[in-house]
C-alpha cells in the first residue's frame, strides 16, 4: 500500500475544490434552502405532519440523501473522469500505484466533499426547521456509507463514460427519478399501495428510509434492511471497481 | 546557467544515488553490464486487431542514451506504454531493474519517469502543485529542496506559480519533464520530446539530457528528428512495423551502413574513365566533371593516398576535393525503403 501517493491524490483532489468552492458548496447549500422554503415553510405549512413530525423536518434527512446522493456521483465521476479527458491518467497509470490507492484518493475525496455539504446542509436545517436525531451512530454510519458507496458509484461511471454526455446520463437521467420517488419528500404510506409496492424496488427508498429512522425513529422500511441494502450496493460497487482494475477496462488497452 | 554550478554541489549528489545499491563484490554477475530495461518477445495486438508489436526484444544498459527511431506507427509508443505500464501486453515479459513490470509494477513503476508525447497537463494547476503531486504520486515524500532544482533546472523556477495554461507550449513540455524528473528516476522515456519545439528550447532540453547522463540516468528517446538522434544517442534502435530492425551502437552502425565518398572536381570533363583508373573503384558523375570514389567506413581509407597518385600519374587534374557521408538520415531511409 502505497500511503503517500494515496494521499497526494487525495489532498490534490480537496484542492480542486476549493478553487472550485462556488460549484461545489454555495450552490447546493443554496438549492437545499430553497427546498426548505418552498417545501419546508411554504408548502410545509399547509401539510400537517407525518407521523407526529412537522413536514419540513420529516423532508430534512431526505433533501440532505438527495444532495449527497447527487453530489458524490459528480463529484466521484468527475474526479476520475477529468483526467481520462485530459489525458493526465497516463501519469496514475504509470504511477507505482494500484486499485486500492487509486479508489482511495479519489473516492475518499469525493465521498469527504459529499459529507462536507451534507454537513452543512444540517446545519442549514437547523435554521428552518426542528431537527433531532434519535440513533446518532446510526445516522453517522448511513451518512458515511452512502457517501463512499456513490462516490464509488460515481467513480465507475467515471471510468466508464467516454463522453461529456455519457458522464452526465445517470446522474442527470436515473438518480433524479430514483431520490424523487425515493420518499425524499413523502412517506411512501401516502401512495396508493400499487405504488409502494413498485417503491420498494427503488434502492433509493431504502437509504432514505433508514436515514430518516436515525434522526426520528419512524421508517418505511425496516432500518436493518436498509443498512443492508446500502452495504450489498457498497459490494456490488468494490466488486465491479476490482474487475475494472484487474481487466483495465476503459483504462488500459 | 547559475544552477549548472549549484547543481553539481556536493548536497545534491548523494541524493542522486542514494536509492541505487553499489554492486555486490563476490557476486559475480556485479561486474558484468547488466540491463536495466529487459524486452522479450514482446506482442501487442489491440482490441481492434491491430498489432502494434509483433516480437520484440531489446536490452537497455544501464547509463546508456537509447534513440529509438521509426516513423508514425511503427510501435514506438505502444512499447514505451507497455515499459511504463499504460497499455497491456499481449505477450513476452518486460523486466526494469531486475523486475516485471506487470508483476511487480510497484517496483518497476517507481524507477521509472515517463514524458508523454501529448502535451497532456492539468490546465487549472500551478506548476508547483503539478510536480509535487507526480512525486507524491510515486510515493515519495514531499521533497521542496528537490522540486526547486528540478524547476531551476529546465529554467521553469520563475513559472513555479503559473497555471498551466498560461505557458506556452515549449514550457508546458519542460513541466512535462519536470513531473517526469520529480521521483528521481533511475530511467527516463521521452516521448517525442522535441516535436514542435523551437531550436533553443530543443538545444536547452538536450542539454538537460546530457547532464542526466552524466547523473547516470538512462534515457530511452523516441524522435522524428533523425540528427538529434545522431548528435546524443550512444546506441540506435529502428522500429517499424511493430518490427524492432536493429539496435546498434551509433558509431558502428554508421561505419557498417554508412557511405563515404571522395569527390574529384575535374579541371577537364572526361569522357571515360582511362583503363590506368580501371582497378579503383571510380565512377564519373555530373557529364565527366566530377571523379566518385566510393568506400564504406574507415577501412578502406587508407587506399585514398594510392589513388590520389593514381589519378595524377593518369594525367587527370582536379581543382577541388571534398567527401560525402551519409547520414543516420540516409541509413534510416535505406532501411525503411528496402522494407516498404
Amino acid at each position: 500500500m502505497n500511503w503517500q501517493a494515496m494521499k497526494s491524490i487525495y489532498l490534490f483532489e480537496m484542492a480542486r475544490t476549493r478553487r472550485t468552492l462556488l460549484q461545489s458548496v454555495v450552490s447546493p447549500v443554496l438549492s437545499t434552502s430553497l427546498y426548505f422554503i418552498v417545501f419546508g415553510s411554504a408548502i410545509g405549512s399547509r401539510i400537517q405532519s407525518i407521523e407526529g413530525v412537522s413536514y419540513g423536518s420529516f423532508i430534512t434527512p431526505g433533501l440532505i440523501m438527495l444532495s449527497l446522493l447527487t453530489l458524490c456521483i459528480s463529484n466521484g465521476s468527475f474526479g476520475i473522469y477529468f483526467p481520462k479527458f485530459t489525458g493526465t491518467i497516463y501519469e496514475i497509470l504509470s504511477s507505482p500505484i494500484a486499485m486500492p490507492e487509486i479508489v482511495g484518493g479519489y473516492v475518499g475525496a469525493a465521498a469527504t466533499k459529499g459529507l462536507i455539504v451534507g454537513l452543512i446542509i444540517l446545519i442549514t436545517a437547523w435554521f428552518f426547521v426542528d431537527v433531532s436525531i434519535a440513533h446518532p451512530v446510526m445516522m453517522v454510519t448511513f451518512f458515511v456509507l452512502t457517501a463512499v458507496t456513490f462516490s464509488l458509484f460515481g467513480f465507475i461511471i467515471g471510468i466508464w463514460a467516454t463522453n461529456f454526455e455519457q458522464l452526465s446520463l445517470i446522474p442527470s437521467l436515473v438518480i433524479p427519478p430514483l431520490t424523487f420517488l425515493g420518499g425524499c419528500f413523502y412517506s411512501i404510506n401516502m401512495l396508493p399501495p400499487f405504488w409502494q409496492t413498485v417503491s420498494h424496488f427503488n434502492p433509493v427508498l431504502y437509504l432514505v428510509s433508514g436515514f430518516r429512522w436515525s434522526f426520528y425513529g419512524i421508517a418505511d422500511v425496516n432500518p436493518w434492511i436498509s443498512l443492508a441494502t446500502i452495504t450489498f450496493f457498497l459490494v456490488l460497487c468494490l466488486g465491479l471497481v476490482n474487475w475494472i482494475f484487474r481487466s483495465g477496462y476503459r483504462l488500459k488497452s | 546557467m547559475d544552477f549548472d554550478r549549484a547543481m553539481r554541489h556536493p548536497v545534491f549528489m548523494p541524493r542522486l544515488v542514494r536509492h541505487r545499491p553499489l554492486p555486490n563484490p563476490f557476486h559475480r554477475e556485479a561486474f558484468m553490464a547488466k540491463s536495466i530495461i529487459s524486452v522479450k518477445d514482446l506482442t501487442k495486438t489491440y482490441g481492434n486487431g491491430f498489432q502494434a508489436l509483433k516480437g520484440v526484444s531489446l536490452d537497455i544498459e544501464e547509463g546508456e542514451i537509447l534513440a529509438l527511431l521509426g516513423p508514425n506507427g511503427a510501435g514506438k509508443t505502444t512499447l514505451i506504454s507497455i515499459i511504463c505500464g499504460i497499455v497491456n501486453p499481449s505477450g513476452g515479459t518486460v523486466l526494469a531493474g531486475g523486475h516485471d513490470v506487470v508483476r511487480d509494477f510497484r517496483e518497476t513503476r517507481a524507477i521509472i519517469g515517463l514524458v508523454p508525447q501529448e502535451l497532456t497537463t492539468d490546465q487549472f494547476e500551478t506548476v508547483w502543485n503539478t510536480v509535487s503531486f507526480s512525486r507524491g504520486v510515486h510515493g515519495r515524500s514531499p521533497d521542496p529542496a528537490y522540486i526547486e532544482k528540478v524547476l531551476r533546472d529546465l529554467s521553469l523556477w520563475d513559472k513555479k506559480d503559473f497555471m498551466l495554461r498560461q505557458l506556452s507550449g515549449g514550457m508546458k513540455r519542460r513541466v512535462l519533464i519536470a513531473k517526469a524528473l520529480s521521483h528521481e528516476p533511475r530511467v527516463l522515456f521521452l516521448d517525442e520530446p522535441t516535436a514542435g519545439v523551437d531550436v533553443n528550447l530543443r538545444k536547452d532540453m538536450w542539454q538537460v539530457v546530457s547532464r542526466l547522463r552524466r547523473e547516470g540516468v538512462t534515457i530511452i528517446l523516441t524522435t522524428h528528428y533523425i540528427e538529434e538522434a545522431e548528435e546524443i544517442a550512444d546506441r540506435v534502435g529502428v522500429i517499424d512495423g511493430g518490427k524492432l530492425l536493429l539496435v546498434e551502437d551509433k558509431v558502428t552502425l554508421m561505419k557498417k551502413l554508412g557511405k563515404k565518398q571522395l569527390i574529384l572536381e575535374l579541371v577537364e570533363p572526361l569522357e571515360n574513365l582511362p583503363e590506368a583508373l580501371s582497378g579503383h573503384a571510380l565512377h564519373i558523375e555530373n557529364k565527366g566533371s566530377q571523379l566518385v570514389y566510393d568506400y564504406d567506413g574507415d577501412d578502406q581509407a587508407s587506399r585514398i593516398a594510392p589513388l590520389l597518385q593514381a589519378v595524377s600519374a593518369a594525367g587527370i587534374a582536379f581543382r577541388d576535393v571534398s567527401t560525402r557521408q551519409s547520414s543516420l538520415e540516409d541509413i534510416f531511409v535505406s532501411l525503411i525503403g528496402e522494407r516498404a
